[in-house]
């Protein structure tokens, strides 16, 4: 396994928002954590990149145990967050912040190859580069979130909601773009409310309900379960 | 008319110590919200550091810049670990409590005779004085002095800020320090090396004020550091051409009012813009108007 979550625990103070939660993501998986406002899927993800410490439990990458080392290092092992809300650098041109994502790397060629690639990937970043980030819209600031996290060149993406806010037609484009992504060899934990979007890129899927797991198991087994299906899947038919 | 001028070249000459402490505030407030108080003591430290250095031991002039560099950098990057940094996450009033009690701190402890003494000691000449005649206006190689390093030091600046891994690192974590560490930067790391900067920056101008006014005492940290502050506020804090615009403004109406007022009201000047900036424009001349971050 390139992640496995053991037993782990975490609270803001003394409110419990992680209970127990136990997961594993194996190495070229895509796999989904859905769950309702406020389940801890955030939480989850913070606490895997190292803003938030688990108070027990144990989060091995490729082996390795994460708890108690620094966000910056976990980025430099392998581990990049795209967070909810993106997190873009509004005063930084696009550039700028696709360097932001090459901080850790050293080689000033490889950097450019890998913005060449999220250029390839993004061609309207390509056309954005020298404007301010801040003044990108909704989709093209998620699709720079997301060509961010790929420039560190990355083991493992953590993607935090990245469907909120786009319209329907800029989601489809998100999802596809991460099945690229994903295809290209990176693995992908997605946190998600648009949960029907969630199954169906992912190959298995996490519900988490108030802190805890609840459910697990393939996406396409998951988006024809019962509970799911009405709990968050709403009355979404194909 | 030519009084006038002259009182412009003394302004600027004061405008420029102010720019090299204010940039310091500035650059700390940018990075970690904090309004760090005693850093006007730390530039009081790198005048002393100029004074031991030329009196005792006649150092050419760039080793005693680079003591007083060295010293306050020193100093500095050792108050945010110690003072600072354990206060990170705790409510920022205590941070500020602190920064005052550092300040009072250094400015009695050195007063103590085993330290600098309490007493006005007078700044040793590391250079004859050569004073100019241009249409009829004096300036003098002390003025020169100040000028050049003051100009070395901002394009110093600008090439760590806008050209080096460090800069981009600050520029991050000043616009928001978690998707900083999200990048890879180590945030740490990054506050420590802009203590430090700032630091050096106020170490150079505690030398050229000491060569400058030369007199020497360890609570002249406290005016200067006020009105650069001012400066900061002026220009926009976190903004750092703001601090240089702020401090040339600051010297200009300083020595404004000492020569067409009255010097009584040199250092209420300061305090006046203070009001009546945070009463028009708290965001200052250059500072853009920005949701703060919590
Ligand atoms: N900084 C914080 N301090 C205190 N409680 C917090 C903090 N951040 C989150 N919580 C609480 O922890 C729980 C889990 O929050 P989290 O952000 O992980 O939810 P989420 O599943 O990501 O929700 P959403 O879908 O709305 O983003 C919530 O009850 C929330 O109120
Ligand atoms: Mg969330």
């Amino acid at each position: 396994m390139l992640l496995t979550i053991e037993q782990v625990n975490v609270y803001y103070d003394n409110l419990r928002a992680l209970q127990d939660v136990s997961f594993v993501v194996g190495k070229g998986e895509i796999v989904s954590l859905i769950g309702a406002n406020g389940a801890g899927k955030s939480t989850i993800l913070k606490t895997i990149s190292g803003i938030l410490t688990p108070r027990s439990g144990k989060i091995l990458f490729a082996g390795r145990n994460l708890v108690g080392i620094p966000q910056h290092r976990i980025v430099r092992m392998g581990i990049s967050l795209v967070p909810e809300g993106r997190g873009i650098f509004a005063n930084m041109t696009v550039l700028e912040n696709l360097e932001m994502g090459a901080y850790t790397r050293a080689s000033r060629q490889e950097v450019a190859k890998s913005i060449g690639k999220v250029y390839t990937l993004f061609p309207r970043l390509q056309e954005r580069s020298s404007q301010p980030a801040g003044t990108l819209s909704g989709g093209e600031q998620q699709m720079l979130a997301i060509g961010r996290a790929m420039v560190a060149r990355p083991d493992l993406v953590l993607l935090d909601e990245p469907s909120m806010g786009l319209s329907p037609l800029l989601v489809r484009e998100i999802f596809r773009l991460i099945r690229e992504i994903n295809e290209e060899g990176t693995t992908i934990l997605l946190v998600e409310q648009n949960a029907f979007m969630a199954l169906s890129v992912a190959h298995r899927a996490y519900v988490l309900e108030a802190g805890s797991i609840t459910l697990s198991g393939n996406a396409s087994e998951l988006r024809n379960d019962s509970k799911v299906r009405a709990a968050y899947l709403g009355d979404v038919m194909e | 008319m030519e009084y006038f001028a002259q009182q412009v070249i003394n302004g600027l000459q004061l405008g420029f110590v102010y720019a090299l402490i204010a940039l310091g505030y500035t650059m700390v407030y940018g990075i970690v919200r904090l309004i760090n108080f005693a850093h006007g003591d730390v530039f009081m430290i790198g005048a002393f550091i100029g004074f031991y250095t030329i009196e005792r031991y006649h150092l050419p002039l760039a080793l005693v810049f680079l003591s007083a560099v060295a010293g306050c950098t020193v100093l500095a990057v050792l108050i945010e670990q110690l003072a600072y940094r354990p206060l990170r996450h705790a409510p920022k009033i205590a941070s500020l409590i602190t920064a005052i009690g550092v300040s009072l701190f250094l400015e009695y402890f050195t007063s103590l005779r085993q330290v600098f003494g309490p007493n006005f000691y007078s700044f040793p000449r590391p250079f004859p004085v050569v004073i100019w005649e241009v249409g009829g206006i004096l300036v003098t190689n002390i003025q020169a002095v100040i000028l050049v390093v003051t100009v070395l030091c901002l394009l110093f600046l600008q090439f760590i800020v806008f050209r080096t891994k460090m800069g981009r690192g600050m520029r991050a974590v000043s616009y928001d320090y978690v998707t900083a560490g999200l990048m890879g930067v180590n945030v740490n790391r990054v506050i420590s090396f802009t203590f430090g900067l700032g630091a050096a920056l106020a170490g150079v101008g505690g030398v050229l004020y000491g060569i400058a006014y030369p007199q020497v005492n360890t609570f002249m940290g406290f005016m200067p550091g006020l009105k650069a502050f001012t400066a900061a506020v002026l220009g926009g804090i976190g903004n750092i051409p703001g601090a240089v615009l702020g401090a040339l403004i600051m010297g200009q109406s300083e020595t404004m009012v000492s020569a067409y007022l009255s010097s009584t009201y040199r250092d209420g000047i300061a305090f006046v813009i203070l009001i009546l900036v945070l009463l028009w424009k708290p965001t200052g001349i250059l500072g853009a108007p920005r949701a703060e971050k919590v």
